[in-house]
């Protein structure tokens, strides 16, 4: 499954790029949406795809018995999503402000930082 | 008790704002008590030393990375410390006076303090990097105290300008020293002195010196670095008598001497120093003689003086050694009064330049009598300190062991100069008839008095009685440079032999040229204006420009402005390395094996897939954000799946936000637009692909190879006998890891007040019309 | 922006409790399964951004009380605050210090910095959200 799931993430780091290689700004933010998904996925695929056993200690032993899937990655992501969140919140907003002041959504007009 | 000693200037520095408060006028006064019993305390390790012995004070600081506050009191230090808070104490009181009622008084007596702190540990610590680090504390305060008038742009310029040389050579300094560091294999000047191994014959050994060597001669202006000094008499005069007499620019010298007899004595050392120190003594005194600002002159005198110091040290025979200590103390005393009186005159007559000031010994008596005693050391007349510094000088020379005539030649030349300018700066303000200046002259106070009057009078009784300094400390120093014991003879008076010829002729030809200064004025100032064209000053100046030039070339073409631009660089770069490295490491691990997988983990794959391509191709904004949604949903369906619940639970609530920030921010701006032409859409589409097939392979060859063990165990094992938790996630994210978290839900914050900020702001906005 | 759903209205006021119960639950046991200060702020944040859909800006304000700014400070302070017992305790900075209470009857109160901690991200998390929300609704 990590396989398939390479080239999964593969095409998504190709969407995110192309799409912030446009010059319209809400285009880069749906490339910025793509791109922390596609990292997300991939810090999660490379340390190899378990199904069923969460990294969960079971009721009354004190330790993890037989396989479970890497926590490190997961908390690593865990911390990701909410960040990539609040940075797109931010990018987001700064695009809307951006886009009232200059009154372009065209990122080649947005060049001059005097207006 | 010596950390406290040499940090004290930090400490009391902090205070001054408050200080300044409440002690008003006499801050000066009152500061200067910290470098006067900084001086008692100095002058009661004396004994310690007097035999030649050295004290070493460890003090803790970094003992992971082998620094250390360690401290070596020896004779070269002692000297050195003595030096720096004997003459602070008087700057300070004198610099209360001089810059009485300036707004900025506190903020001068902060950076002075810390100044003044900074050098006491560059002298005295024993650790290299400490040396470092208090070596560029100077420069930097300096800086600060070059630029002190800092609404004039000529200080700014000056004061950057020695920024520049000084903290340039500071860097390869540092150079020098970690190969200094490298050779020696310790970080202490104690254990580099003491230590057996012989640097000279070390493969690093020309590297390091020619590195150290370019370190003390940026600091101590030597040619073709000294004009940054006469530029740095912008600095209020304090400043000047300071730091360009006594101090700053003798740090330079300092390492010099101090690493003289571990590093010396071979042709590649003091034959560079004897060369650069001959050219910087006549080059000085040269100056000196063709200025007309009583600073300038003062200053190039300066020049001339280090010039000889680093001779002497070139030289190296034990009478040029003694030669060498005598004159750093002669010079600190007269150059400091000098300056000192300098300020006085200005302060008084309102003007620094010599040709416009006459006959000021009447109004200014005191200021004159003090001002003889000062110059009369400065030509090296008996029975002052100069004229014993002089002898020496010119003994250690004719007894040197290589090019004994040639240098003694030199130095009669620069002597002669020397003494034309000594005339210069006594008889042309105080004598000769009185001529209109911008204030009406009147005496200096008493504050800005004493300090050069207690200078000269020192300068007097060490001549009188060179033997008192001779056993308390010169006798030491001379010992701690020469590297084994000394017995120095210093008198006055050494009978009628060739060095007193010397001297004798090298007053008699001063006094001649001086006569004749007003006729050469002209001529010189030709020589000089060609001389700055071609000099290393014009080639500091192309250089700055270049800079500057090569940095607006450089911003246009990468800074352009172009979002997609930059972003191609990027990925092309970021993509173009990670690709080859893994290439040309690894090959390519190519696999198309995907029989482990069950046909509904397809089915999700193909849901991402599908929603991201589509995401990428409709011209629906709508569209687009649903597909986004459906991405969303999609990846927490394999965290689910693949044994992730928390991460499953956290990304469906984050996608449910993402779309309704989405609907909030994104559909208040224009729908999709195409700006782009086919081509560039081909381009783009070519680097997005090249990026995603990079991806892939770098995903499939982490999959096959791992380099390293993971560290997932640790957590796993001890997550519940350690944290006492049974999610392990959570244990890693608020316990393990508790500090990687406290950072993110900062940065949580920070993006919030940007957000607020900008909505703020826009709030704002509209109310204003 | 506010919707007039009566249906979506109702609903907001039936389900809010929930969400808002169930955060703080997911906040308690995170330490034990799947949960924690991330999740559970997530789910208060979403309660509350359903109920300023359905009843407005204004009220949603007026239920939270406090400005989300201020909640964001707190939990940031929380945050910090955990890592000060394990100083006094002459512990390294960050160490995990925990206490067991004994209840009335039977059983322990766990009681630990890690709790403060995770409650402290509970209210960061929140605290942003709220103040993006709220911030671009009033734009």
């Amino acid at each position: 499954m990590e396989t398939l799931m390479a080239y999964v993430i593969g095409i998504l780091f190709a969407a995110s790029i192309y799409m912030m290689l446009r010059r319209s700004i809400v285009k880069l933010v749906i490339g910025l949406i793509i791109l922390s998904n596609a990292a997300n996925l991939l810090i999660f695929v490379v340390s190899g795809l378990t199904r069923g056993s969460p990294p969960l200690i079971p009721d009354g032993a004190g330790e993890v018995t037989g396989v479970v899937a890497d926590p490190l990655p997961q908390a690593l992501i865990l911390t990701a999503i909410v960040i990539a969140f609040s940075v797109l919140a931010f990018a987001v907003v700064l695009i809307r402000r951006a886009y009232e002041v200059v009154g372009t959504d065209d990122l080649d007009e947005m060049k001059d930082t005097d207006t | 008790m010596m950390l406290l000693a040499v940090l004290s200037g930090f400490l009391l520095a902090l205070a001054v704002p408050v200080l300044y408060r409440l002690t008003g006028r006499y801050i000066g006064w009152f500061l200067a008590l910290l470098p006067a019993s900084l001086t008692a305390y100095f002058a009661g390790l004396i004994p310690a030393i007097r035999d030649g012995g050295s004290l070493l004070i460890e003090n803790q600081w970094m003992p992971g990375l082998g620094v250390s506050l360690d401290f070596l009191v020896d004779g070269l230090s002692l000297v050195f410390a003595l030096l720096i808070s004997s003459i602070g104490t008087f700057i300070l009181i004198y610099a209360g006076s001089y810059l009485k009622g300036h707004r900025d008084l506190a903020r001068f007596y902060v950076i002075m303090l810390s100044f003044m702190a900074s050098m006491l540990g560059l002298v005295l610590s024993d650790n290299l990097i400490a040396f470092f680090v208090f070596w560029e504390l100077t420069s930097i305060t300096s800086y600060l105290l070059i630029g002190f008038n800092h609404e004039d742009v000529e200080a700014r310029k000056c004061a950057l300008q020695g920024l520049f040389v000084t903290a340039g050579g500071g860097l390869v300094l540092m150079a020098g020293l970690i190969l200094l560091i490298f050779i020696t294999g310790s970080y202490s000047f104690a254990d580099i002195l003491s230590s057996d191994v012989s640097i000279h014959d070390h493969g690093y050994y020309t590297a390091a010196a020619i590195c150290i060597l370019i370190g003390a001669f940026t600091k101590s202006a030597q040619v073709p670095f000294h004009f940054w000094l006469p530029n740095a008499m912008a600095a209020p005069t304090p400043v000047s008598a300071f730091l360009h007499s006594a101090t700053m620019v003798k740090a330079g010298i300092y390492l010099l001497a101090r690493l003289n007899s571990s590093m010396g004595e071979t042709p590649l050392w003091s034959h560079t120093l004897m060369v650069v120190g001959t050219v910087t003594m006549i080059t000085g005194t040269y100056l000196a003689f063709s200025s007309t600002g009583i600073k300038k002159v003062l200053a190039y005198s300066t020049v001339f003086a280090l010039g000889t110091l680093t001779l002497m040290i070139g030289v190296g025979t034990e009478l040029a050694i003694t030669a060498f200590v005598c004159m750093l103390v002669a010079h600190s005393l007269y150059k400091g009064a000098l300056f000192m009186l300098a300020g006085a005159l200005d302060h008084e007559t309102g003007t620094k330049d010599l040709t416009k000031m006459g006959g000021l010994r009447r109004s200014m008596p005191w200021t004159s009598a003090i001002a003889c005693m000062a110059v009369l050391s400065l030509a090296g007349i008996p029975p002052l300190f100069g004229f014993v510094a002089k002898e020496l000088i010119f003994e250690s020379l004719l007894n040197a062991p290589v090019g004994g005539w040639a240098l003694t030649t030199f130095a009669l030349v620069s002597s002669i100069l020397l003494v034309a300018v000594a005339c210069l700066v006594f008889f042309k303000p105080f004598f000769g008839p009185p001529q209109a200046t911008p204030r009406q002259p009147h005496e200096a106070p008493f504050s800005m008095l004493i300090g050069p009057a207690t200078l000269s009078l020192f300068s007097l009784f060490f001549g009188l009685a060179p033997f008192v300094p001779e056993v308390l400390l010169l006798n030491p120093a001379v010992t701690a440079i020469f590297g084994g014991d000394v017995q120095t003879a210093l008198a006055l008076w050494h009978g009628v032999n060739i060095p007193l010829m010397l001297s004798v002729v090298s007053l008699l030809a001063g006094s001649l040229l001086f006569a004749r200064w007003q006729a050469l004025q002209p001529g010189l100032a030709i020589i000089n204006t060609v001389a700055g064209r071609v000099g290393p000053e014009a080639a500091y100046f192309r250089m700055m420009q270049g800079i500057t030039q090569i940095a607006g070339w450089q911003t246009r073409l990468l800074q352009n402005g172009v979002l997609g631009v930059y972003l191609l660089t990027l990925v092309l770069v970021t993509f173009g390395l990670t690709g080859y490295t893994l290439f040309s490491r690894n090959g390519i691990h190519l696999s198309l094996d995907f029989s482990d997988g069950y046909f509904y983990e397809f089915g999700i794959a193909l849901l991402i897939v599908t929603a991201t391509v589509f995401a990428s191709i409709t011209k629906s904004r709508l569209g687009s954000v649903a597909s986004m949604g459906v991405l969303g949903f999609g990846v927490a369906l394999i965290f689910i799946h693949f044994s992730a619940p928390d991460l499953g639970i956290t990304q469906l609530l984050v996608e449910t936000l993402t779309v309704i920030l989405l609907v909030l921010v994104l559909f208040k701006l224009p729908p999709f637009a195409s700006f782009s032409s086919p081509l560039e859409r081909c381009r783009d589409l070519a680097v997005a692909v090249f990026a995603g097939v990079v991806m892939t392979l770098l995903t499939l060859a982490v999959l096959d190879i791992r380099y390293f063990d993971s560290i997932s165990r640790y957590y796993i094992e001890n997550s519940y006998e350690m944290a006492f938790g049974k999610n392990i996630v959570n244990v890693i994210l608020v316990d393990f890891r508790q500090l990687d978290t406290l950072g993110e839900i900062f940065v949580l914050g920070l993006a919030a007040i940007g957000v607020y900020a900008m909505v703020k702001l826009k709030a704002e906005d509209q109310h204003k019309p | 922006m506010k919707s007039n759903t009566l249906i979506l209205r109702t609903a907001a006021l039936a389900i809010m409790p929930l969400q808002l119960m169930f955060s703080v639950f997911l906040l308690l046991r995170g330490h034990d399964e799947p949960g924690g200060g991330f999740i559970g702020g997530l789910v208060a944040a979403s309660a509350f951004v359903l109920y300023a859909f359905s009843f407005g800006v204004g009220s949603t304000r007026k239920l939270l009380r406090v400005s989300p700014k201020d909640l964001l400070a707190v939990g940031l302070l929380f945050g910090l605050a955990s890592t000060i017992p394990s100083l006094l305790a002459g512990e390294a900075m960050l160490t995990a210090m925990w206490w067991q209470l004994p209840l009335p009857g039977e059983g322990y109160l766990k009681l630990s910095t890690v709790l403060v901690f995770d409650i402290g991200v509970y209210l960061a998390v929140l605290g942003t959200l709220m103040t993006f929300v709220i911030g671009l609704m009033e734009s």
